[in-house]
């Protein structure tokens, strides 16, 4: 029972960052019909950009305020140079495509960054909390208190303010947007922005529990695009649940089956779910338009 | 009458550099790796091109079927032949187990399904190590014997390869035109109507998923032979990811397009080297670009550049003489 509240405590925490690479997925993927293979690549880059900065001396609030500043710009650029050019490919072609992007990114951080690994000083010191038996870091509660943060924060963005409406009136309909007089394409824009800055708000949280590198972006992008499928494609709040879910389920079966197929697991759990519904937990049935 | 010209010349454009250069780096070593990309990039396009299913997960097939041969031949002792045949026996009937309900799945659902698969066999092999060795893989192989010729140097694994590209190729390019393909065709343009003029759909999805698992499997056992060496990092998602990438690059739909697709993924690391760490950058970007100014794929684009270009001098010609 000790066992199962602190696979519970990492799993949660672990859960979180899956959240909010699913939520980017998820907000790309209403805009633009696109699945981002790049989502993993704007963790790593957030990450990164705060690590560094941090180095060079800057104040850590600054660093990671400018860590995201970087990311949102790198996101933005995906969008006018690799999505937006390409606006009638299909959806195979815009998978390649940010594939491209995301090993383009990649190429660049090995560049600029190198292949070690790096980590970030916690938010507010590493003294464990103890909870009855099991214990929590200081950063496992600033993951989840920002995760929940960031998740209300999209959440009041899409249902309360005008720009968060027209961008859900783009996802439904682009020309019935545009008729309406919303700019779709700076709807895409913002949502590039959006999806990027959520990115970069993950990998700074994560970046003082796991190390990163050039590379670290991709099992996250994976696992992200695992639980936005497993909460239903296009479902913000079902992305979340998703994440949430995914790694709750990874943490525990590491924890009783084996930690060497830990990711196996997942992957399982994702596939029986799609054999069971084939649109998701809380994805709503498809049909065609024939 | 056209097409058998083309393939000809195909097969002639494989044959004469490998008399001429028996022993040159870019036939033995470059060579095998191009052959073993197409036949791994022309099976996967019967699945996606044709029948318009996407995997992401193919890399898993081809590695089921080298560890199939290593795992068997090195720890049990069994002929390469024999492993080979029970490799490409039990992926068929695990593919055909999977194909039904991963079938359908449609778009992102199944290309996350694909996915799923291809990583949890990638783990599979790095973590039972007591069976494949683990992350540091398996050697010692034995060496195979086709009608009684030892494939024992590398201009004798080129023509293996060769050949089996070839015929691959050939099978391929048949399908489209079979009763079979027509009807990937079908399920590929709409699945319903397909349906409606009595297609089988689920039927035909199935077959052609196993028959392209299968084909995969088969170059797998031919390449850890070749190799002499298997380890799970050969069969991991980014494979997976470039052999999609082949089939798009070059053309989604064409057998030819997968062809070219296959031999510019396979020329360009070799290529890129000079650019030491740029080589990644590059890379990215030159995918990037092709997707995103040719969509339809490098091959097809050409080949509708090429029937323009011929329309056009047809049409000038016919006006000439008016």
């Amino acid at each position: 029972m000790d066992q199962l509240l602190q696979f519970l405590i990492s799993g949660l925490t672990v859960g979180s960052i899956y959240a909010l690479v699913a939520l980017g997925f998820s907000i790309i993927y209403n805009a633009s019909d696109v699945v981002n293979f790049a989502q993993g690549e704007f963790v790593m880059i957030g990450a990164m950009s705060a690590i560094f900065l941090l180095k060079d001396g800057m104040p850590y609030p600054a660093a990671v305020f400018c860590a995201i500043a970087i990311t949102v710009l790198v996101g933005l650029a995906l969008d006018k140079f690799a999505i937006e050019p390409a606006k009638n490919a299909t959806v195979v072609t815009t998978i390649i495509i940010t594939i491209g992007a995301s090993i383009f990114l990649r190429g660049a951080a090995l560049l600029i960054w190198g292949k070690e690994i790096y980590g970030l000083p916690p938010f507010s010191g590493d003294k464990p909390i103890v909870i009855g038996n099991a214990t929590i870091l200081p950063q496992n509660i600033w993951v989840m208190v920002g995760t929940g943060a960031a998740v209300l924060a999209v959440k009041y963005f899409f249902d309360k303010t005008l720009m968060g409406k027209a961008i859900m009136a783009c996802s439904y309909n682009k020309k019935a947007a545009f008729l309406v007089g919303i700019n779709v394409k700076q709807m895409l824009l913002v949502s590039y922005g959006l999806s990027a800055a959520l990115g970069a708000a993950a990998g700074v949280l994560v970046a003082p529990i796991t190390f990163m590198s050039y590379n670290s972006g991709v099992m996250l992008g994976l696992k992200g695009f695992c639980a936005a499928i497993l909460g239903g494609m296009g479902s913000s709040m079902g992305a979340v649940a998703g994440g949430l879910l995914l790694g709750i389920i990874e943490t525990i079966g590491a924890g009783f089956i084996s930690s060497g197929y830990k990711d196996a697991i997942a992957f399982f759990v994702i596939l029986v779910v799609l054999f069971i519904r084939p649109s998701g937990i809380l994805g709503k049935a498809e049909s065609d338009r024939v | 009458m056209k097409a058998m010209v083309g393939y000809c010349l195909f097969a002639l454009s494989t044959i004469v550099p490998a008399i001429l250069f028996p022993d040159n780096y870019y036939v033995t070593v470059v060579g095998v790796t191009i052959c073993t990309n197409i036949v791994l990039a022309v099976s996967l396009n019967l699945l996606m091109g044709y029948a318009g299913q996407i995997s992401l997960g193919h890399a898993a097939f081809f590695g089921l079927g080298a560890y199939s041969s290593a795992v068997l031949t090195v720890k049990y002792g069994i002929e390469p032949w024999i492993a080979m045949i029970a490799g490409a026996f039990m992926v068929a009937v695990i593919s055909y187990i999977l194909s039904r309900p991963i079938l359908k799945l449609k778009g992102h659902y199944l290309a996350m399904a694909t996915l799923g698969l291809g990583i949890i066999v990638h783990i599979f092999f790095v973590q039972a190590d007591q069976l494949t060795g683990g992350p540091d893989g398996m050697s010692g192989l034995p060496v195979l014997t086709i009608f009684g010729i030892p494939i024992d140097n590398d201009i004798k694994w080129y023509w293996t390869f060769a050949i089996f590209m070839l015929l691959s190729v050939l099978f391929s390019l048949n399908i489209a035109r079979s009763r079979s393909g027509r009807a990937l065709a079908a399920v590929h343009g709409s699945e319903i109507a397909a349906q409606m003029l009595g297609v089988d759909t689920a039927k035909v999805k199935s077959h052609i998923f196993v028959f392209s698992a299968v084909l995969a499997c088969i170059t797998g056992s031919l390449f850890a032979h070749q190799q002499d060496f298997v380890s799970p990092e050969s069969f991991g998602f980014f494979f997976s990811i470039e052999l999609v990438t082949m089939v798009v690059l070059g053309g989604l739909g064409s057998t030819y397009g997968a062809v070219v697709g296959a031999i510019i993924l396979s020329l360009l690391p070799e290529l890129l080297i000079v650019f030491e760490d740029f080589e990644v950058l590059i890379f990215g970007a030159i995918l990037m670009t092709i997707m995103i100014f040719l969509p339809q794929g490098l091959f097809v684009a050409m080949e509708q550049a090429f029937h323009n270009f011929m329309n056009r001098r047809e049409q000038g010609a016919a006006n000439a003489t008016s």
